[in-house]
């Protein structure tokens, strides 16, 4: 473990980038991504839930008993989880309708309770923090690829649910149906996952 | 009671609205335990037996404690412990009275309170309102479109198994392609809702 605390961050960013070099918290992935803009605020949530549970599971290490962890673990992301809840609801409203039943499942989420089981119980608060903030925005950012990457060809839009929309082929655009759907997340996900290993050869 | 017509909604649970392949949830798994046939059958077995008591108990926690308290902000806090709370159980209650089952869902069990489908489903039953027999009918049939998709596909994975995939494909790549294909195939569903 000797690991710099910059290596702790960056880890997240490309070497064990969720949801692709450690695949969990896919539903989300699969289903928040038809759009960049909701893709960006589903992985901000997590973000924050992660740093959160992270932070506070590391500093509880020494009280959590290590029989009835997982337990507590639960509880510790369902609370960052209810937070974020009911910000998105009072704040961003379109938001927290779009995301629907995928910002309560943040608790099921496998990234922050995995994250508290392999890391926050073992490490210090800073080193915990970082991991956090860098899966967080690891996590983030293949959400949002796949998101913009699934709206520019499914819709033939970027930042749609935003006051800026931009329509990327012009009006004649007929969308690409089979992206915002189902199939296409799944393809998707697959192909960037396929594209992720080609590129992390050495 | 209200008015559904019941073989119509349960046609829509397991193929219309397939929850893995339409709604996205219990995707770990999905991918997880597909390698082998006798995982996915036992992991849908699993999911089913949860799914249909923390659907039931669920729905009296939220009616009977969490509305009457005003207190249904901390709907996804309760139904998280109580649906672990509820695998613990299961699991200690099976491995002393019916060790039978106990060997073939056992191994499953505590990766079901990290499932998605059994909270996602709880909370859908709710935020549908559905009614008590509602609620017991769709949390038999999510988890059994669940099971039939899960099958299916790890009948399709264990055939990849035996074909020769690129290098960059390989596992989760090919699967996820695979899992695609399975899903525009449910997709023609749709028009029968």
């Amino acid at each position: 473990m000797a690991k710099t605390l910059t290596q702790e961050f960056t880890k997240g960013l490309w070497n064990e980038i969720p949801p692709f070099r450690l695949v969990l918290g896919l539903c989300p992935t699969l289903a928040v991504t038809k759009s960049f803009y909701n893709a960006l605020g589903m992985g901000l949530a997590l973000t924050f839930v992660l740093v959160g549970s992270n932070v506070l599971v590391s500093m509880l290490r020494k009280i959590i008993p290590a029989e009835v962890r997982i337990a507590c673990f639960i509880i510790l992301v369902a609370t960052f989880v209810i937070l974020v809840e009911l910000f998105t609801q009072a704040y961003t409203y379109g938001l927290y309708q779009q995301l629907g039943i995928f910002i309560p499942l943040i608790v099921v989420n496998c990234i922050p309770l995995g994250r508290a089981e392999a890391f926050a119980y073992k490490q210090g608060v800073g080193r915990s923090f970082l991991d956090g903030l860098g899966m967080g925005i690891g996590y983030t950012l293949s959400l949002s690829v796949l998101g913009a990457f699934r709206e520019i060809f499914g819709a033939g839009t970027f930042l749609g649910g935003t006051p800026n929309v931009i329509k990327v082929f012009g009006p004649e655009f007929q969308p690409f149906q089979f992206m915002v759907e189902a199939p296409g997340a799944f393809v998707c996900l697959g192909l960037m996952l396929c594209v992720m290993n080609m590129l992390g050869k050495k | 009671m209200e008015d559904v017509n019941y073989v119509k909604f349960i046609i829509g649970c397991i193929f219309v609205n397939n929850i893995l392949l339409a709604q996205y949830l219990g995707n770990c798994p999905f991918l997880g335990t597909s390698k082998k046939m006798e995982t996915a059958t036992g992991m849908s077995m699993a999911v089913t037996f949860v799914l249909v008591l923390a659907g039931f108990i669920t729905y009296m926690v939220q009616y009977l404690v969490l509305a009457p308290l005003e207190l249904e902000y901390l709907q996804t806090l309760a139904f998280i412990l109580v649906i672990a709370a509820l695998v613990q159980f299961v699991e200690m209650f099976l491995k002393k009275s019916i060790p039978a089952l106990y060997a073939g869902l056992g191994i499953f069990l505590p990766l079901i309170t990290t499932n998605c489908a059994v909270l996602g489903v709880c909370i859908l039953n709710i935020n549908e309102g559905y009614g008590l027999g509602t609620t017991l009918v769709s949390s038999f049939a999510y988890p059994a479109g669940f099971g039939v998709a899960l099958v299916l596909f790890a009948g399709v994975r264990e055939r990849i198994l035996l074909g020769r995939v690129p290098k960059p494909f390989q596992d989760t790549s090919i699967g996820l392609a695979t899992a695609g294909l399975l899903a525009l195939a449910f997709l023609g569903f749709k028009g029968m809702a």
